[in-house]
């Protein structure tokens, strides 16, 4: 038996997944093809946010979903009536999507199209604040999204996800003359944990501020394809 | 649930290490880890997660070591350097600003692996 070695390696422990992210990203770049992951707690309304999303998107950029979901395909079903590709990815036991089912999701969305009609990528993750915001799965953006439903204090309670986003949709806002809830508490919130994120307060019902998403995902989109 | 995904992660970074030295030659007696206090990860939680996976595997008899990364900030106002607090909304105390940088506590990393070669 020999004397113990030290090899100090220094290596990510999500090494593997955040390989396979960057693959992934180049799979997208080739494709010149933007991709968002969309992230939130379950019932927060990724699902219908898509559906209306889509519905005017549609008209102006080439779109498709990949569909995280643990057990069902309920959401995808919902979201393939409006006539775009959709993949559903069915996690089983993960709690979130990592880089290596995106890039099975990815292959088989090229089984149904050709990725280079397409503009932009919607990715929506499995519903939950807190393992989506650490496995990268080479996206372009990340979107969080936090209903008011869920409670003023949701970015200080799960750091890491609002810290990660991109942009931030505080969504339900129809819901803010029924509930006893302080939007600018939820904002303070927001800007301690991630100054640097947009926020924008949507509606699924109203559609306030559904432009303003829109105009931000457009911009994205052009940004990017420059 | 997350620390058996990021046990996988783990184990495959594990097995592409000993791929190079020649992994029945080898056994590993720890496994040093840095793990930030600003990251999802619960250290328990996650060795034992590790120790059930390695349960009779080639890893069944390395241990894991955890160093935790304190989470620190700067403030972007003055420059100092701070442990931002939950309760404080991770604003600094010194000018209360917000948290703009991150100086350590995001770490997940295998900081290096003790081994025995037979």
């Amino acid at each position: 038996m020999h004397l113990p070695i030290s090899d100090k390696i220094e290596l990510n422990i999500l090494h593997q997944n955040s390989h396979q992210a960057e693959k992934n990203k180049v799979k997208f770049n080739n494709y010149n093809l933007l991709c968002l992951n969309i992230m939130s707690s379950p019932g927060a309304g990724k699902t219908r946010l898509l559906e209306i999303t889509l519905e005017d998107l549609s008209k102006e950029f080439q779109s498709a979903v990949l569909e995280g979901d643990m057990t069902t395909n309920l959401d995808a079903a919902r979201l393939e009536k409006l006539n775009i590709p959709v993949v559903p990815i069915t996690t089983g036991r993960a709690c979130h999507l990592d880089a290596n089912m995106v890039s099975g999701g990815l292959k088989l969305l090229e089984k149904k199209i050709n990725p280079n009609i397409l503009d932009i990528l919607l990715v929506e993750n499995v519903g939950n604040l807190v393992c989506p915001a650490e496995f990268e799965i080479g996206e372009h953006f990340k979107v969080a999204l936090l209903s008011i439903t869920e409670g003023e204090d949701k970015p200080l309670k799960y750091p890491i996800m609002f810290r990660e986003a991109d942009l931030i949709l505080i969504t339900k806002v129809d819901l803010l003359p029924h509930l006893n809830f302080d939007i600018n508490e939820l904002k303070s919130n927001i800007s301690s944990t991630n100054p640097k994120a947009d926020v924008i307060e949507i509606s699924s019902i109203t559609k306030s501020g559904l432009d303003l998403w829109q105009k931000w995902i457009s911009k994205k989109i052009m940004k990017f394809k420059k | 649930m997350h620390e058996v995904d990021m046990t996988k992660c783990l184990i495959l970074s594990m097995e592409e290490w000993a791929e190079k030295k020649n992994k029945e030659k080898i056994i590993v007696e720890k496994i040093n880890l840095k793990i930030g206090e600003f990251t999802c990860v619960e250290p328990i939680s996650l060795i034992n997660t590790f120790n059930a996976a390695v349960f009779g595997s080639w890893l069944d008899s390395s241990e894991i070591n955890i160093e935790t990364i304190p989470f620190e900030g700067k403030c972007s106002k003055c420059n100092r350097s701070y442990f931002p607090k939950k309760e404080n909304g991770y604003k600094s105390p010194c000018c209360n600003f917000n948290l703009e940088e991150i100086i350590s506590g995001r770490e997940l990393k295998i900081a290096s692996i003790d081994f025995k070669e037979k």
